[in-house]
């Protein structure tokens, strides 16, 4: 007899599985239709879920579950009610509760946190971009809270979140001494190019790279501050990020003249005091989300990094014991040698900050930078995006959020819980709005229309 | 110098989808009142090379959309969304008589689109694109799971939604080319049924002969579907193509084991000798004698769509149906009956924007005959009829599958 083995399952130890030798389902004649739209889609494309062929007015929780990279599970759950034609469509209909509430079309992908009993201080994030991240999605019967794993759902779907287009290609770069990975948009091009840095937690983090990828762009995630100790002395100094800019630039597929910047953190810092600064590198336009102006002017990174270490007396401690690090650059100097002279930038600039950053002090700083570029006359160029309630990591759409996370100081190796700061809803909203605009913004800048004719709605 | 010159932007969504699923395409920054090329291009697990084009011209605004503009010469022309995927065909120079079918379900076929500049109809290799992206084509959803089964006697393919189940199932029989063909098993699944690719002209077991092959094969296929712990056992369809409509009608009428909760009959006839083995039919059409016997599908007890192409080349298609209609009303059960019948429509009506293929190479199941056989079929209404077929088919196996209740099936309340 064909039994097969359900390789789905045995995550949960699912074996209340009911095999009828005849159709019995349960409390519904048939089985519900549940359908997931795309089955296979990128991390910032919405999905349709919708479940069909309940009985009217019918309880249902739905349900998502990932099984992360790092081996821990993720879920989130909403609870609803079917209409009159026993369906429920998750874009329009109300959830009654779970992890998100409302009509909330995404809040099954953003909304997610570890199942009850993981580890603590997690954070979500695929490094391998070669593969998806897969959700499973369910529809359990009744309105649940707990015990998913013990429950067997009335229907599942599995669904793909690709980073990667297809067609995108990706290169390891280690050239002159820089380190990172480049990705490149099918096609003859040639392409726009971004060099995308994070911020202090160091790495190589590639995923934010190739979603511009799969959106037209050339883009080179860079490792500048890496968990290898002894690489820092490399990568001291401004040459460094002149040097992976020229790579991004000089690339064969790569208009020259339109090569941006896209920072997070610690690396709009970077990305400021090169636009301010450097001689040799113009980017055509920069992104800079969660970070800020305040650092020693036109120092080595090292440096900069030393004075960041005198003033980290002024690191406070919330009622959890995370490490609360939004008072370090306070108050913002008025010296000029203290921060970046932001009347030196010449290129558009958008500055995107959660104004609930326990982090760092975005919110102070954008307004000073601001300031700054009014009093020197170039305040056209800057576009501030400003979210209430969302905190440091404004990242791509659709990614759970995380209010503290394990991290690792660079200098000292210690480990801490950092408070990132930021409320779920408001955060999830600040990402899809924030990553909308920032696409817009980088193709208005990088992709060249015809003059003549007015631009076509993106 | 490129300085003022625009990059095209080709957008394709969604980059990655089922093979029965449309994409919207567009291309953007393009001058106004610019004349274009788009182009599709698919290199087979075979080796061979398929491609489709059509002319467009831009707006005012540098746009092209495919889904409201005109295409206007190519493989395709007018407003024809997915013309690009159903109008394909071989490039100049490939071999003759070719069929493009997946056979690895487990991998996408990829299509790559490609925006040229000026309206062209050849050369294509040797010119460079403005821009070009990548789509990749799925007959398979994630979680499905397939199963090789060679129990109970028989040779299949079992594809599994993902989930607990249980699900209605479809035992799924192509034509006389024979061989074991999963593409549409493995889509099905991925709609939410189980369903069973069966291999019965040429199965392994019976050692490359037909003369085994009875109708305890299929009630064999049948009894494995119904006893699968994951399977409705009351709620089983079979969809046949072709010679597998015979087949279909056939186990419907007459067999005490087979009892599907519907059909789906394409491209095919209820004209057989009753009750004979494969081999009986085989013989029959080998003398090319016009039979008279035939199946009385006046005892049909369920629902049963056919789907018919009227410039079927390979079977009297058009004219079984009307038979089967007439049948049916003298013997009261033609409210069983729903044909659609496609004008300009050839023999092999299968899942949508796939390309239409009006002759190929075929061999004669157990034997080492080779024809190029005509199928029949234009290519805009063939296209057509593949993508509405399938709609209604998906639409009544939903139907008659997931929503009708019986009086008899029992319900857990």
């Amino acid at each position: 007899m064909g039994c097969q083995p359900h390789h789905l399952l045995p995550l949960f130890g699912c074996f209340c599985l009911v095999f009828f030798s005849r159709c019995v389902s349960t409390m519904v004649g048939t089985s519900p239709l549940l359908s997931v739209q795309p089955t296979r889609g990128l991390v910032d494309e919405k999905i349709q879920v919708v479940v069909r062929n309940l009985p009217p007015a019918f309880s249902v929780t739905l349900h998502s579950l990932h099984h992360s990279e790092d081996k821990d599970l993720w879920e989130a759950f909403g609870q609803y009610t079917s209409d009159g034609q026993g369906t429920v469509t998750v874009a329009k209909d109300a959830s009654l509760g779970g992890t998100y509430e409302g009509a909330e079309p995404m809040g099954l992908l953003w909304s997610m946190q570890p199942v009850p009993g993981s580890r603590t201080g997690l954070r979500l994030r695929k490094m391998d971009v070669l593969t998806p991240l897969v959700v499973h999605i369910s529809v359990y019967s009744g309105h649940m809270t707990e015990g998913f794993s013990k429950q067997s759902p009335l229907a599942t779907v599995v669904t793909e979140r690709w980073y990667m287009a297809p067609g995108v290609c990706r290169i390891d770069i280690e050239e002159h001494g820089v380190r990172g990975t480049l990705f490149l948009p099918p096609g003859p091009g040639p392409f726009p190019g971004v060099l995308d840095m994070w911020g202090g937690g160091g790495g190589l983090v590639e995923y934010r790279s190739c979603l511009l990828a799969s959106h037209g762009f050339v883009s080179m995630a860079l490792e500048y501050l890496s968990h290898d100790k002894n690489r820092i002395s490399d990568i001291d100094s401004k040459t460094y990020f002149e040097k992976a800019f020229r790579i991004v630039q000089e690339h064969p597929l790569v208009m020259k003249d339109r090569v941006a910047l896209f920072g997070l953190s610690f690396g709009t810092s970077v990305a400021l005091n090169l636009a301010a600064y450097s001689k040799d590198i113009s980017p055509r336009c920069c992104v800079c989300i969660s970070g800020s102006h305040v650092l020693p002017v036109n120092k080595s990174i090292s440096e900069v990094f030393k004075k960041i270490n005198e003033d980290r007396y002024k690191t406070r401690f919330d009622e959890e014991g995370c490490v609360v690090w939004r008072d370090i650059i306070l108050p913002i100097p008025t010296d000029l040698g203290e921060k970046v002279d932001m009347g030196r930038i010449k290129c558009p600039l958008m500055l995107v900050v959660g104004e609930d950053d326990q982090n760092w002090a975005t919110v102070e700083s954008a307004k000073d930078m601001a300031q700054m570029m009014r009093a020197a006359g170039n305040e056209h160029l800057l576009t501030v995006l400003q979210y209430p309630d969302a905190g440091h990591l404004i990242e791509p759409p659709y990614t759970p959020h995380f209010r503290a996370s394990n991290f690792i100081v660079q200098k000292t190796r210690q480990k801490v819980i950092m408070l990132w700061g930021g409320y779920t809803k408001p955060h999830a909203d600040a990402q899809e709005d924030c990553w909308e605009k920032s696409l817009g913004f980088l193709r208005q800048h990088l992709y060249p229309s015809h003059d003549s004719v007015p631009k076509a709605k993106l | 110098m490129t300085e003022k010159a625009a990059t095209p932007l080709l957008l394709l969504h969604p980059s990655r989808g089922l093979i029965d699923e449309k994409f919207s395409l567009m291309v953007q920054n393009l001058s106004q009142i610019q004349e274009i090329t788009l182009h599709a291009l698919i290199h087979s697990d075979d080796g061979d090379y398929w491609e489709a084009f059509g002319h467009y011209v831009s707006d005012a605004t540098g746009l092209v959309n495919v889904a409201n503009d005109s295409s206007l010469g190519g493989t395709y022309d007018g407003v024809k969304p997915m013309g690009l995927l159903w109008s394909m065909r071989p490039v100049p120079g490939s071999r003759i008589g070719l069929r493009l079918r997946k056979k690895e379900v487990h991998t996408p076929m990829l299509v790559h689109i490609s925006v040229y500049r000026g309206h062209m109809s050849q050369g294509f290799k040797e010119q460079v694109a403005l821009a070009s992206v990548v789509t990749e084509r799925w007959y398979m959803s994630p979680g499905v799971r397939r199963v090789d089964i060679t129990e109970g006697g028989i040779t299949g393919t079992l594809f599994l939604p993902p989930g607990p189940g249980p699900f209605p199932a479809l035992l799924d029989l192509w034509g006389g080319g024979g061989g074991l063909v999963e593409y549409r098993s493995a889509l099905l699944s991925s709609h939410g049924f189980v369903s069973l690719a069966l291999e019965y002209m040429t199965p392994r077991t019976s050692g490359g002969s037909t003369s085994h092959v009875g109708n305890e094969y299929f009630e064999a296929a049948f009894t494995v579907l119904k006893q699968h712990p994951q399977v409705c056992g009351d709620r089983i369809a079979i969809l046949g193509l072709s010679f597998g409509t015979s087949v279909a009608l056939g186990m419907a009428v007459y067999s005490t084991v087979i009892q599907p909760r519907c059909l789906v009959c394409v491209s095919g006839s209820h004209v057989q000798p009753v009750k004979g083995s494969l081999s009986d039919v085989f013989s029959e059409i080998n003398k090319y004698v016009y039979y008279h016997v035939f199946k009385d599908v006046g005892q049909l007890k369920c629902p049963v769509l056919m789907i018919v192409g009227e410039d079927d080349q390979n079977w009297p298609a058009t004219e079984s149906a009307e038979d089967m209609k007439q049948m049916m009303e003298k013997a009261g059960n033609s409210h069983l009956l729903t044909t659609l019948s496609y004008p300009g429509a050839g023999h092999l009506i299968e899942p949508p924007y796939s390309p239409h293929i009006r002759a190929s190479n075929f061999m004669v199941a157990g034997t080492r005959q080779k024809f190029v056989v005509l199928w029949g079929g234009e290519t805009a209404p063939h296209g057509y009829a593949q993508e509405d077929s399938w709609k209604k088919t998906l639409s009544f196996l939903e139907e008659h599958l997931y929503r009708s209740t019986e009086v008899t099936s029992p319900s857990n309340l």
